[in-house]
């Protein structure tokens, strides 16, 4: 569905991505872990258009990305849930909601769409006329990961959905990020909390100062010692 | 003071309150979606009063139906144009080269009109329907006096219903708050931005056709006092404020009537009151009367 080859990005002298590849195929789970500031979140915003790369392609059904802009690759269908969440607080839950669907004018899709998200999420049903800002940190994440929803995405990218939540709602934001992944759509997650990422992930990728040091089934990568002694806090 | 020039008063002040909340909503507007002190807002106020005149003196006064409106889209444009060739190529970089490049624009506009209109005053054209006197049990109205406060009313509640019931004014608020994210659910975070300054100047348009009704002298920096008035009405509201404007621009234009009409010895100070009013709420609210404290959370 997606593929990243040989991305370069630089921030004025900073080398951020040094040509990493990565493949990303329909109905999959990828997950991107690393430390921070491994250029996790610059890998997202290159495919979202908010970075350019001096180097490199990405390509969705084929198709370069990097010529186009951030409204243009929203349209074609892929999503971005920003790290910290970043809802309008100003507005209220529904029209947070409403504002994911401002690309589109199918009216009965969204509507259709909107219930979907209020199955996903029944507590944003509940806190329909409740200015964003005034939730709690959890409800928050859920409401990006809604709109991002409403946006009728065939790839939802997420950014860190587990930042500062507390260990309950970090259980369940995993289950819908595996209930959203059930019904059919393909999820790029990147995590610093590689156990939980890579348990629900298909195939995940390890990201070090800008390359990738290691990739292979979430599986796998939970049991490979350098995963565990590096991310997973466990001795060897 | 008899009840009736208390009336008297009253009309006056609420009419030219009405013209301060609408200049000032301009101000408040780009404020918030810019952060930025659009300084040549007053100067967008005098050219659609320059282009109301010519039109009218071109079309023939009986035309000014026509006329008013041709000048009120040629300020959109304008309004729109100013944004794009000004603040747009300055997108990212820091807020000073923004502001210093709206005080470039102000002197642009105004040394242009020197040239292209004169520098002689003109005397803004009024149609008869304007300035017909009516005595209502001893308070005498003048009919501009009247449609001032309906028009702006009616132009409030049309701006507040576009900025919470429509999709658009939904973005707009958005991109208030966040571009970025604005930017992922794919708005158009420019256009949304250039829109906002066509409203502005819209409202400064019908403010200064409606200014030109009522006080019809026309002269190239005439949109320096009041500007600058609006500009406080603005601040002493609380800044991104549309209520807070509306609010600033109605105590401005009241107090200064009102300061005249009681202390009739201090009728050279006029203009002195809003600056004080400034200085005292920046002493007392800082963040203006409908201003929220301002947190920065983390």
């Amino acid at each position: 569905m997606l593929h990243i080859n040989n991305l370069n990005v630089h921030y004025g002298g900073i080398h951020a991505l040094r040509g990493i590849n990565i493949d990303i195929p329909e109905n999959k789970i990828i997950t991107l872990i690393g430390a921070n500031g491994a250029g996790k979140s610059t890998t997202l915003r290159s495919i979202m258009g908010i970075t350019k790369p001096s180097q490199g392609s990405i390509q969705y059904h084929g198709e370069e990305l990097t010529k186009y802009k951030t409204k243009d690759i929203v349209e074609k269908g892929i999503v971005l849930v920003p790290e910290g969440r970043r809802v309008f607080s100003n507005l209220t839950v529904e029209e947070n909601l409403l504002l994911g669907a401002y690309c589109r004018s199918d009216k009965e899709g969204i509507k259709k769409d909107m219930e979907w998200v209020y199955e996903l999420f029944p507590r944003l049903k509940e806190r329909l006329w409740q200015k964003a800002g005034t939730m709690s940190g959890g409800e928050q994440q859920m409401l990006a990961v809604g709109r991002g929803l409403m946006t009728k995405p065939k790839l939802l990218m997420m950014d860190e959905p587990s930042l500062g939540l507390a260990p309950l709602l970090v259980k369940e934001i995993f289950n819908i990020v595996r209930e959203i992944h059930r019904q059919g759509m393909t999820i790029l997650l990147i995590e610093q909390n590689a156990k939980a990422s890579l348990e629900v992930a298909d195939y995940g990728y390890v990201l070090e100062t800008g390359t990738i040091v290691l990739e292979g089934p979430g599986q796998e990568l939970l049991k490979n010692d350098e995963v565990k002694n590096a991310y997973l806090g466990e001795a060897k | 003071m008899t009840f009736q020039v208390f009336l008297q008063h009253l009309t006056n002040g609420m009419s030219l309150g009405s013209l301060y909340a609408l200049i000032a909503i301009g101000y408040t507007m780009v404020y918030g979606i810019l952060r930025l002190i659009n300084f040549a807002h007053g100067d967008i106020f005098m050219i659609a009063t320059y282009v109301a005149f010519y039109a009218v003196v071109l079309l023939g006064m009986q035309l000014w139906w026509i006329a008013f409106p041709i000048a009120i889209i040629f300020t959109y444009l304008f309004g729109r144009l100013v944004e794009k060739a000004a603040y747009r190529p300055l997108r990212n970089s820091p807020r000073i080269s923004v502001l210093i490049s709206a005080i470039g624009v102000s002197f642009l506009i105004e040394n242009l009109a020197i040239v292209v209109f004169g520098g002689r005053p003109k005397a803004f054209p009024i149609p008869p329907m304007f300035n017909k006197v009516f005595n209502i049990s001893g308070v005498s109205i003048v009919s501009i006096n009247f449609f001032i406060p309906v028009i702006t009313v009616a132009l409030l509640i049309g701006l507040v219903y576009f900025i919470n019931k429509t999709k658009t004014g939904m973005a707009m608020r958005a991109v208030s708050k966040d571009y970025e994210a604005s930017r992922l659910m794919a708005i158009d975070v420019d256009k949304i931005i250039s829109l906002t300054f066509g409203i502005g100047s819209v409202l400064a348009a019908v403010g200064g056709i409606m200014w030109g009704l009522k006080f019809p002298k026309l002269e190239p920096l005439m949109g320096l006092m009041p500007g600058l008035k609006c500009f406080i009405a603005a601040v002493v509201g609380g800044i991104g404020d549309i209520r807070g404007a509306v609010l600033g621009g109605f105590i401005l234009g009241l107090g200064e009537i009102m300061l005249v009409a009681l202390l009739p010895e201090l009728t050279g100070y006029r203009d002195a009151f809003a600056f004080v009013l400034l200085i005292v709420i920046l002493l007392i609210k800082p963040t203006g009367l409908m201003g929220q404290k301002l947190s920065e959370k983390v």
